[in-house]
């Protein structure tokens, strides 16, 4: 999904998305929680991101030894690879204020 | 819907029929071999469950759990996990290399899976519901990884401080340890002590097969740990409170109650290096692998019979470990080389190994553990302390009866002999002093200094030796440039004497002898004389004797001579008057009798 330009609304915003983001959800088959934080996410990056942004979804249960490298304990789990720093988010990412603060990914609205 | 979890439990329960897992008539215990615990617990850790191992900020809590992994690697083929929340992989190998654990090695050769946790409070966001599957899915995959059997939390409780909701943690929790169970692992799990329970959060709700609690105290000013099983589900256990080390060979509890006396014993005798010492414990000296303990006042000689006693073990040719913690080695070889005992050759070919550190460098239990090491690495044959009192110093007097009872154990079951150098304060050795430690020793010689005459002498004598005929003689203990001697003290009426006492009595005992000699010399020229005097009077009477023979030989003589005359007168005038023979015959008797009368 690496598109060009696009520009968005306010120039903080636009400073931010000149970088790809690179997003990983670390979820456990699918269950609830993952399916409401992976459907949570992708509205969140749309409204944020848009463009700009790159989601990996990563499934324990067929990749378990990938548990390690982003130091998963909780499902689901959103970890923001890049731009640096890490941040991580876990839950099913129900409540969007603190999804935003811990991503760093101040709504547009 | 199928769930992750659920999915994740039948993935588990495939596996479940390992025989760890098997319920059997009597709890499976799983051994940890760390030195003591498995005494204590009678045979160790309950097997396929989960163990809590609770205890304050540096007690010792991974160090358990992680030669739990490492002795189950090496020494019972159990693959395991260390699941570490507090420290980093390469910061855990660090700190345990130094108690010989090749961690790293086990990593490397996948007998041990480390997987670090990193869990920095306050950086996760959360948002929404949440499970911890994803401790789960690591878990299972370090285990089935390497088909671990054991598996380390260190320390869970992490988690409560990078996770806010404590409703779905305490859940997790409760999941995990149900868990562990069903996977079949023997599991330790480590937590910090809580103000009034006995962890901070509680987990000892979820752990209730066996807690092991540690703490570490300070009593006069030395630390010690101690150990004690507070809980053991289904299995007898020793409730008391044990100590515990922490040595350079890993953890070692010392379960002094539980300590079996059925080490074997050997009636070979060996040498002191001193003969007439020898002579004086039945001509044989001590018995191979007993305690002999050696005390004295200060300056009576106990470091010179204890290096005897090292000279005499490595000229037959075997290795003696002299622990020293009064002396350097060099002070000793120096000092030994005045009186000629040189333990330097041995020292080079590697048949004696000196010890020395000074008592206050560390804890009593620090000095046991490098003691057992060294033992353990060394293989000697005789073992010297020296002395064992100012190591004792280090410790309480419960404690460091309980070193040395475990020391002594160990030096027995190996049939090592060994020689405990005990100092004794005051004028004269005390025996109380020792009261306590002598019952667990073989053999007590005891060096005494007598005063007197102004001079200092010593003295030695067995007090006791178990199984051996033994002088009850007091020997005055000599140490000359040509080295020791044991000679006979003189005792007289007037008691022991000593030194130039006893020289001064001996002295006098040679010069009485000596005129003695000469008084018996002299009465015997005297007698000499008398008898010839009358060997002289008795062959001048015989010369007498004989001039009055001759004599009376000659006046006989002269009386027949004379007779004859007269006889042959009278015939002679009978004959000229024509007179009969007869009657001239009687007629001369006659006159011959008238004559003599």
């Amino acid at each position: 999904m690496t598109r060009k330009a696009v520009p968005p609304a306010a120039s903080a915003i636009r400073r931010r998305a000149a970088k790809l983001w690179q997003l990983r959800l670390y979820v456990m088959d699918q269950t609830p929680n993952s399916v409401a934080a992976l459907s949570s996410l992708r509205r969140l990056c749309e409204q944020c991101l848009k463009g700009h942004y790159r989601i990996k979804v990563i499934d324990l249960l067929k990749h378990p030894q990938l548990a390690r490298g982003d130091q998963i304990l909780a499902v689901p789990t959103v970890v923001r690879r890049l731009p640096s720093p890490v941040r991580t988010v876990i839950g099913s990412l129900a409540d969007t204020e603190r999804v935003l603060i811990g991503l760093d990914l101040r709504a547009a609205d | 819907m199928l769930l992750g979890i659920s999915n994740l439990r039948m993935k588990t329960t495939k596996k479940r029929g390992r025989p760890a897992a098997a319920p059997a008539k009597l709890l499976p215990k799983c051994p940890t071999g760390i030195q003591g615990l498995d005494e204590i617990t009678g045979g160790g850790l309950p097997r396929g469950r989960p163990t809590l191992v609770c205890g304050g900020a540096g007690c010792g809590k991974t160090l358990l759990a992680t030669e739990f992994l490492v002795r189950g690697a090496t020494d019972y083929g159990e693959p395991g996990v260390l699941m570490a929340f507090e420290e980093t992989e390469a910061e855990l190998k660090a700190n345990v290399a130094s108690l010989g654990f090749d961690l790293a090695g086990l990593v490397r050769r996948k007998q041990i899976v480390i997987d670090y946790v990193h869990l920095e409070p306050g950086q996760i966001q959360e948002s929404g519901d949440y499970d911890l599957e994803g401790l789960f899915v690591r878990l299972n995959h370090a285990i089935d990884s390497i088909g671990a059997k054991r598996v380390v939390l260190d320390t869970l409780e992490a988690l409560f401080a990078g996770l806010r909701n404590e409703a779905i943690l305490r859940a997790e929790l409760r999941r995990l340890f149900r868990w562990l169970k069903v996977k079949g692992v023997t599991a330790v799990i480590t937590a910090e002590r809580g103000d009034d329970q006995l962890t901070r959060h509680g987990l000892e709700e979820y752990v209730s097969d066996c807690v092991i609690l540690l703490d570490h105290r300070v009593n006069d000013q030395i630390a010690t740990r101690h150990l004690r099983v507070v809980k053991y589900r289904g299995a007898l256990h020793g409730t008391n409170e044990f100590p515990f080390l922490i040595g350079a060979a890993g953890l070692s509890v010392l379960p002094i109650t539980s300590l079996g006396l059925n080490h074997k014993v050997s009636n070979e005798r060996i040498g002191t290096g001193i003969p007439r010492l020898d002579a004086m414990l039945g001509g044989r000296g001590f018995f191979r692998g007993s305690s002999i303990l050696l005390t004295g006042t200060p300056g009576t000689g106990k470091t010179i019979i204890a290096a005897n006693f090292a000279h005499a073990a490595c000229t037959r040719g075997e290795r003696c470990l002299f622990f020293s913690f009064e002396e350097s080695p060099d002070q000793i070889i120096r000092n030994l080389q005045s009186i000629g005992l040189r333990l330097e050759p041995f020292v080079k070919s590697g048949l004696l190994r000196f010890h020395s550190a000074r008592p206050s460098l560390y804890g009593l239990e620090m000095h046991l553990a490098t003691m057992f090491k060294d033992i353990a690495q060394f293989r000697p044959r005789t073992v010297i302390v020296d002395p064992i009192t100012s190591l004792m110093d280090a410790g309480t007097k419960f404690e460091s009866k309980a070193m040395v009872t475990r020391l002594v154990d160990y030096l027995k079951a190996q049939l090592i002999t060994s020689l405990f150098v005990s100092l004794t304060q005051g004028g004269h050795a005390l025996q109380q002093s020792e009261a306590a430690m002598s019952s667990l020793m073989d053999s007590w010689l005891l060096l005494q200094d007598f005063q007197g005459n102004g001079e200092r002498n010593r003295v030695l004598y067995v007090l006791k030796a178990r199984g051996m005929a033994h002088s009850n003689q007091i020997r005055e203990f000599l140490i000359s440039s040509r080295g020791v001697d044991l000679v006979d003290a003189y005792i007289g009426p007037s008691g022991v004497l000593t030194g130039s006492a006893r020289a001064a009595q001996t002295a006098r005992e040679k010069a009485e002898a000596l005129a003695g000699q000469l008084e018996a010399g002299r009465r015997k020229r005297e007698l000499e004389g008398t008898r010839q005097a009358l060997e002289r009077q008795i062959s001048g009477l015989r010369s007498e004797y004989e001039a009055s023979a001759v004599e009376l030989r000659q006046i006989d003589e002269q009386v027949r001579t004379q007779t004859r005359l007269l006889t042959t007168g009278r015939t002679e005038l009978g004959r000229l008057r024509q007179a009969d023979i007869s009657a001239v015959a009687g007629a001369r008797n006659g006159t011959v009798n008238r004559r003599g009368a």
